[in-house]
């Protein structure tokens, strides 16, 4: 390219790292079961490490059956002697409760919340832990109005919900689970992902804090062999699990032929599709946000992009010079965008799948930033010369890698958006609002995002088709997964 | 006359602009960064005085501090330039001679910029001929708002040829133009058709200069280079009164045509009491504390 913008200057930032003083945690956690801290019967703690220094932060402890039996057992009790007792007014008073005080700890939370999972503070800070707050705040509201919301439906509480969060967003997908649940009158076991379990175990003090009745919220810390004895106890009425697609099979599977409800919000490999007559710029900047937003570790992310063949050499070109600019390293900088990989383990499936792309053939560009030497670091990437069959464009790689095809015609466009076993979100960008309502309605995903990406409002349901899973999660819809009607 | 049809012009969505300038009001500037930024800002400014009150001694006065900021304090640079009306331009040119503070007129009918073609013309040629190192035209935006943008790209052009050696600025009067796709399309008609900058705002309507109409128009430049080779200049105008917004500008500057473009060859303030703020701050960054404005001469 004969022209090309030298993004080098000799005015460059200086760090300015988020200070980490205010914050209060312990050394050692148990277990939140029946309203107190109790040790695991198992007797097993695990350390959760900082990805981004690989220094650990804590012992966490680990249940086993005995915990998980004690776990189910409480919030069976608090639901039956009191929280299924308890008017929808009442309940909401607690939840409000709960809102405020993730409100007035913000600060301490986002703080929490990127060292244990290498999220950027300007995300925990401006996205993360103040969506928290608002799904607690938008739950609590409808706790006395579930009459209203399904009309001459009577709706009535399911028992005790398992919920087992994943650990992309930590603190806000507790949100989105405990919430509704608690709204809807059930209680709850709780059991976050085990890399990031910290920002769960710090709202067990806020739930303490608020005086929510013992045992109406359980959180239990282990593995994925945790969440399956969860999963099967037989006092569960109701199990919910964002994750990865393969582990909901695995619920399903052994949740079947039981009465048990279930939410099951999974991956995901979205396209996101660009016109001709797109507003480029913002266009390039909603690609970069949708994709390159946590790391990519979003089940929503805007992994595959589509761009009109016209318009595509200048598309690369605006995307390539974007990613020049974008801030790669230490999460509690707050001028850093893109942080650390959550684990180890997830690191080396980005790159096995940064191979895998190599080696079908696709061309590879990162930018020329620098990554820590320590700790789990991607550059931002995109593959070129990508075709429908790669497995970079199938699969689900959940890191920030991006897989872009052309098209030539809306049609071509979208067989090819639909063409993948999952359904969870899409992103059209043209000027023209015809276009948009002719693609929001063929294309198979539960969020389609018109000239932006990767909105989210504890109003709006998110939930997806197919292999993304089933049941909304979010609004009015949110609440149905925790309601049965006569 | 034009070759392109400019209502074919790149669209703008508002919503995105927006999402992209709040990443630079969140970033954070400090230590060396905030000292070599408040540096580079001072001497990015045209320091402004556009009355109808203004006489040669107000002139005299806006001069002499454009070459000295702050004397207490050695070792400042010296604003861009001084921007005036075309009649204070020879006693301005005096003044800073031999400093490096460019003299910048504007002319064309400021602000409004209705009248005839003949006295534009004339306007612009007055400002050269007295020495004017830098033109400030304004563009004729009932014509543009007319969709008459031959007429628009005809005048820009024609001004350009009367400026000679002088570096002409546009400005588009974003505040009267009602939309970023009309901003986009105002640019790309300037740049074809010559200007050496485009400009935000004359500072006579509100809004004047905001963070996402620039990046509008430093997009517009990106792609001009792409397109051209050529570099084209950015002056936002108007409004900008503090040292925090100034960097943020800088940032957005940095981050949308890369380091080339950070400096006063190429990036101007207009503004009259950005400086005082600028000065205040870098005090602060020298002795740790803030001084009462009443320390720093206000002209």
């Amino acid at each position: 390219m004969k022209n090309k913008i030298d993004y080098n200057s000799d005015w460059n930032l200086d760090p300015a790292p988020e200070s980490t003083g205010h914050i209060n945690l312990k050394s050692k956690y148990d277990l939140f079961i029946g309203g107190k801290w109790v040790k695991p019967k198992s007797e097993k703690y695990f350390a959760t490490i900082n990805p981004a220094t690989e220094q650990k932060i804590a012992d966490i402890a680990e249940a086993g059956q005995a915990d998980v039996d004690a776990a189910v057992k409480a919030a069976k009790k608090a639901y039956d002697t009191v929280w299924s007792k308890l008017s929808g007014k009442e309940r909401g008073k607690y939840i409000y409760r709960i809102a405020r005080l993730i409100q007035e700890k913000a600060r301490e939370f986002s703080v929490i919340e990127s060292l244990d999972s290498g999220k950027v503070i300007r995300e925990s800070r401006d996205i993360d832990i103040p969506l928290a707050a608002a799904h607690f705040f938008y739950y609590a509201g409808w706790s006395d109005k579930l009459e209203y919301a399904f009309p001459n439906r009577q709706p009535k509480s399911l028992g005790v919900a398992a919920q087992i969060t994943p650990w992309n967003f930590p603190m806000l997908m507790i949100a989105w689970k405990i919430a509704p649940a608690l709204a809807a009158g059930n209680t709850v076991v709780l059991k976050p992902a085990e890399t990031t379990s910290l920002t769960a175990l710090k709202l067990a003090e806020v739930i303490q804090e608020a005086g929510l009745p013992d045992g109406v919220v359980n959180i239990v810390t282990g593995y994925g062999k945790t969440g399956a004895m969860m999963v099967e106890h037989k006092d569960v009425a109701k199990v919910a699990f964002t994750g990865s697609t393969g582990v909901g099979k695995i619920i399903m599977k052994a949740i079947a032929g039981t009465n048990k409800k279930s939410t099951m919000e999974l991956g995901g490999k979205a396209a996101n599709i660009i016109f001709e007559d797109a507003p480029l710029d913002q266009a390039v900047e909603g690609i970069i946000n949708g994709i390159y937003f946590n790391q990519g570790h979003v089940c929503c992310a805007g992994s595959r992009l589509f761009v009109q063949e016209s318009v595509y050499e200048v598309v690369i070109r605006k995307l390539k010079d974007r990613m020049e600019s974008l801030y790669v390293g230490d999460p509690m900088d707050k001028n850093t965008d893109i942080g650390a990989i959550n684990s180890k383990k997830q690191l080396d499936v980005i790159n096995n799948y940064i191979k895998i792309g190599k080696a079908e053939g696709a061309e590879i560009y990162q930018p020329k930033c620098k990554t820590p030497k320590k700790g789990f670091w991607c550059k931002p990437t995109l593959f070129t010369n990508v075709a429908q069959s790669n497995r970079i464009a199938q699969e689900e790689i959940f890191g920030p890698v991006l897989a872009i095809q052309t098209f030539r015609t809306v049609d071509e466009v979208i067989t090819k958006a639909n063409n993948t076993p999952y359904g969870l979100s899409a992103g059209v960008w043209t000027d023209k609002g015809s276009k948009i309502f002719n693609l929001t309605s063929q294309l198979k995903a539960g969020v389609v995002w018109a000239n932006t990406y990767n909105k989210f409002d504890p109003t709006s349901p998110f939930g997806g088709y197919k292999e993304s899973g089933h049941g909304r999660e979010g609004g009015l819809h949110g609440l149905e997964p925790y309601l049965k009607f006569d | 006359m034009a070759e392109k049809d400019y209502r074919l012009s790149p669209r703008v969505d508002q919503v995105g602009i927006q999402d992209r300038v709040d990443r630079f009001t969140k970033r954070s500037v400090k230590n060396e960064a905030k000292r070599k930024g408040l540096y580079m800002t001072l001497n990015m400014i045209d320091l402004t005085t556009l009355e109808g009150a203004d006489t040669d001694f107000k002139i005299k006065q806006l001069c002499y501090k454009a070459q000295h900021l702050h004397d207490s304090f050695p070792g400042l640079p010296t604003t861009a330039a001084v921007c005036v009306y075309p009649n204070f331009v020879k006693t301005a040119v005096n003044q800073v001679k031999g400093s490096g503070v460019k003299v910048a007129s504007v002319a064309t009918a400021f602000p409004s910029g209705h009248s005839s073609s003949e006295i534009k013309l004339l306007d612009t040629k007055i400002a050269v001929d007295n020495g004017a190192d830098e033109v400030d035209m304004v563009i004729s935006r009932g014509k543009f708002h007319s969709g008459e943008y031959n007429f628009v790209y005809d005048e820009i052009a024609a001004i350009k040829e009367a400026c000679g050696k002088a570096r002409l600025k546009v400005i588009l009067e974003t505040g009267e133009l009602g939309t970023f796709d009309k901003v986009r399309r105002a640019s790309d008609i300037a740049m074809d058709a010559g200007a050496d900058f485009i400009k935000t705002s004359t500072g006579k309507i509100s809004p004047a200069a905001t963070l996402p109409v620039t990046l509008v128009m430093l997009e517009a430049i990106k792609d001009y280079y792409y397109e051209t080779g050529k570099m084209v200049g950015m002056k936002p105008a108007g409004g900008i009164s503090n040292s925090k917004l100034a960097l943020q500008y800088l940032l957005m500057v940095k981050e949308t045509l890369g380091g080339k473009w950070l400096n006063n060859q190429w990036f101007r303030f207009g503004a009259s009491s950005l400086a005082n703020d600028v000065l205040m701050q870098i005090m602060k960054q020298e002795s740790g504390i803030y001084q009462s404005k009443d320390y720093f001469s206000k002209d």
